[in-house]
């Protein structure tokens, strides 16, 4: 099986600021880590692999230190990894980037699965998975809590939405979106860690994928931000109530009805 | 699509609402954005109707409500095909109706549904989407469609447009619009489109679709939550924390030290690897309040946290902070809950009794 695992560098931490004058998010100095649902989308990749046999390629669209996250998706167990990296790909939007992936993914050439997380943590928008799916004219399943059954023709999996979940075969090739209920990913062996530091980190370019540059970039990107801010801050005033149960309870209470219908 | 010049733009108008129809069921963040719709036709330039867009089999009957909730124009797709959720099926209909009508703005709600087939429509008509937004208006002058949301767990708003584009997609949270007072002389047209044979041809099957009946269960539905964490120290401590929300008629929610300790599934689970919430009432039972929690949560209108640390940073973001052993404080909520409801109840049985 021919896996291609899609990876995003983000930030550590989601308490970011934004520069005054240019609007734009201050990265310097931010610690940068592989998008935590990532890592549940490679051990995915990884598991298949290791039952049917083939290959997962850690595919990554960003700046040159995105390197250190594929470097890390070496260690966790990716076979190789492509770092899609040109300046007429920068600021991007989801179309864009999935537009760019799914051109590289056709480049990587009979790919029989792609796996990505359900969203990134900065962006938090899930569109990216789908949309590589729309690009590359394949199926998709999104929010993928449980892979029942595989086999080179087909999976089976469990999706879950806010209601329930459902059961569904999906052919291959295909794409999935995936939770964190899905896999406990492993420890990296050590021996993979000091591997993955000395490795050769393929850079890809636009036209090397022979991507229309009119379909990505910030040009070629649909949607624009046009503002950001921080939110207001929260009417900070908090009540303490550090009696006994009993009387913090009834204190409680009486909050509340004074909230909402009891 | 893309908008070559002015004549152009021209062709495209109303405002499309993708209803969301599941198990049989209209979801209400359907109703909310029709009427959302209906503010933001009333503000666009040109003269534009509110088109409800409906996919499912049995469709039929939800079409009149619609109407109710200020739609103008419903159109169906009553098809078997369309009995369970086939993103491949759903996208292609849909954006085959989307290439023929031309609406100028589609919105749907940003549930795991909406945020699957979204991505998947707006690639195929070549348009940008913004996922999950919290504000939508229309600008003054251009006529353009302001698109507000959060990211990096909150901690920025953005505001985005798609201007070269249609049509302008979205989104949008539950909860952030009120749904309309229905009007059920509301009325309009109903237009009835079908699934291709060729669109019914696909790669992806549903063989079995299970809908949770424990109604606590859906966090995104639910106005208040409970939530428990590392204090509730297992599976028992969450029967107290169900009891109470089940008290409140609420939702049990868990953090994520809850959940990867076996406790409680991960349906349950909030924060950034789990799901964001922002219900009007929040509370928080030994819950420390790492940053990844409160990313997930921290939107909600009234938090209360209950713990023995009084330092914990979810005391900090507190509106109602309880300081105390939660095995002690939350039965003795549950019992002031019931006694008050059991109360009411004998004060309305002695009026309804009186009366006799």
């Amino acid at each position: 099986m021919k896996i291609v695992v899609c990876i995003k560098q983000v930030p550590g931490t989601t308490n970011v600021s934004i520069d005054p004058e240019t609007k734009r998010l201050i990265r310097e100095g931010v610690e940068i880590v592989m998008n935590p649902f990532d890592a549940y989308a490679l051990e995915e990749g990884v598991l298949l692999c290791e039952k049917h046999g083939g290959e997962v390629t850690a595919l990554s669209m960003g700046p040159k230190r995105a390197e250190l996250t594929l470097r890390e998706a070496l260690a966790y167990g990716a076979d190789r990894v492509i770092l899609l990296n040109d300046r007429a790909l920068g600021g991007s939007d989801t179309f864009a980037t999935s537009y760019a992936l799914s051109q590289a993914i056709r480049k990587i050439g009979d790919v029989d699965l792609v796996i990505c997380g359900k969203q990134a943590i900065d962006g938090d928008t899930a569109q990216v998975g789908p949309g590589i799916a729309a690009h590359l004219g394949w199926p998709q399943a999104a929010y993928v809590s449980r892979l029942i059954k595989s086999d080179d023709s087909g999976l089976t999996v469990e999706r879950m939405h806010e209601a329930g979940n459902d059961i569904c075969i999906i052919k291959l090739p295909a794409v999935l979106t995936v939770l964190k209920d899905i896999n406990t990913p492993r420890m990296p062996a050590l021996k993979r860690r000091l591997a993955s530091g000395k490795a050769e980190i393929p850079v890809w370019s636009a036209s090397f994928i022979k991507a229309d540059t009119a379909k990505t970039g910030l040009d070629g990107s649909p949607t624009r931000v046009v503002t950001t801010r921080k939110p207001a801050a929260r009417d900070k005033h908090t009540v303490i109530l550090n009696g006994s149960a009993a009387g913090s309870a009834s204190e409680l209470v009486k909050i509340l009805k004074s909230r909402i219908k009891l | 699509m893309i908008l070559r010049d002015s004549e152009n733009s021209c062709t495209f108008k109303d405002v499309w609402v993708l209803a969301e129809f599941a198990g049989g069921k209209v979801h209400n963040v359907t109703y909310e954005l029709l009427g959302a719709a209906k503010k933001l036709s009333d503000k666009l330039l040109r003269k534009s109707r509110v088109v409800c867009l409906v996919l499912g089999e049995g469709t039929g009957t939800a079409a009149e409500k619609f109407f109710h909730y200020c739609a103008d124009v419903v159109i169906t797709v009553d098809d078997v095909s369309l009995k369970t959720f086939n993103d491949t099926v759903y996208a292609s209909v849909i954006s085959r109706l989307v290439k023929k009508y031309k609406p100028e703005i589609l919105i749907s709600g940003a549930t795991s549904r909406g945020r699957s087939i979204m991505p998947r429509v707006a690639v195929l008509v070549e348009t940008g989407l913004t996922a999950d937004c919290t504000g939508l208006d229309i600008e003054e002058g251009t006529g353009l469609l302001l698109q507000t949301r959060p990211a990096y767990g909150g901690n920025i708003i953005a505001t985005i447009k798609c201007e070269h584009h249609r049509p302008q997609m979205s989104t949008v949270r539950q909860g952030v619009f009120k749904a309309p007072v229905p009007d059920n002389s509301g009325t309009g047209e109903v237009i009835e489109e079908n699934v291709l044979e060729a669109e019914k041809k696909t790669r992806i099957s549903v063989i079995e679709e299970s809908f949770s009946e424990d109604k606590g269960i859906n966090l995104s539905d639910a106005d208040i939550i409970v939530t428990g964490g590392r204090g509730v120290k297992g599976p028992k401590g969450f029967n107290m924390i169900a009891e109470l929300a089940k008290v409140l008629k609420g939702a049990v929610g868990a953090s994520r030290a809850a959940v990867d300790s076996g406790w409680i599934s991960y349906t349950h689970q909030v924060g950034q690897t789990g799901r964001t919430v922002q219900p009007k009432i929040y509370i928080a039972c030994g819950v420390s309040g790492q940053i990844q929690h409160l990313t997930g949560m921290q939107s909600s209108d009234f938090i209360i946290a209950v713990n023995k640390d009084a330092e914990a940073p979810i005391m900090k973001l507190a509106d109602v902070a309880i300081v105390g052993d939660l095995f002690e404080v939350i039965p003795e909520i549950i019992k002031l809950l019931k006694s008050g409801i059991q109360a009411d109840f004998k004060k309305l049985k002695t009026t309804a009794e009186s009366r006799d």
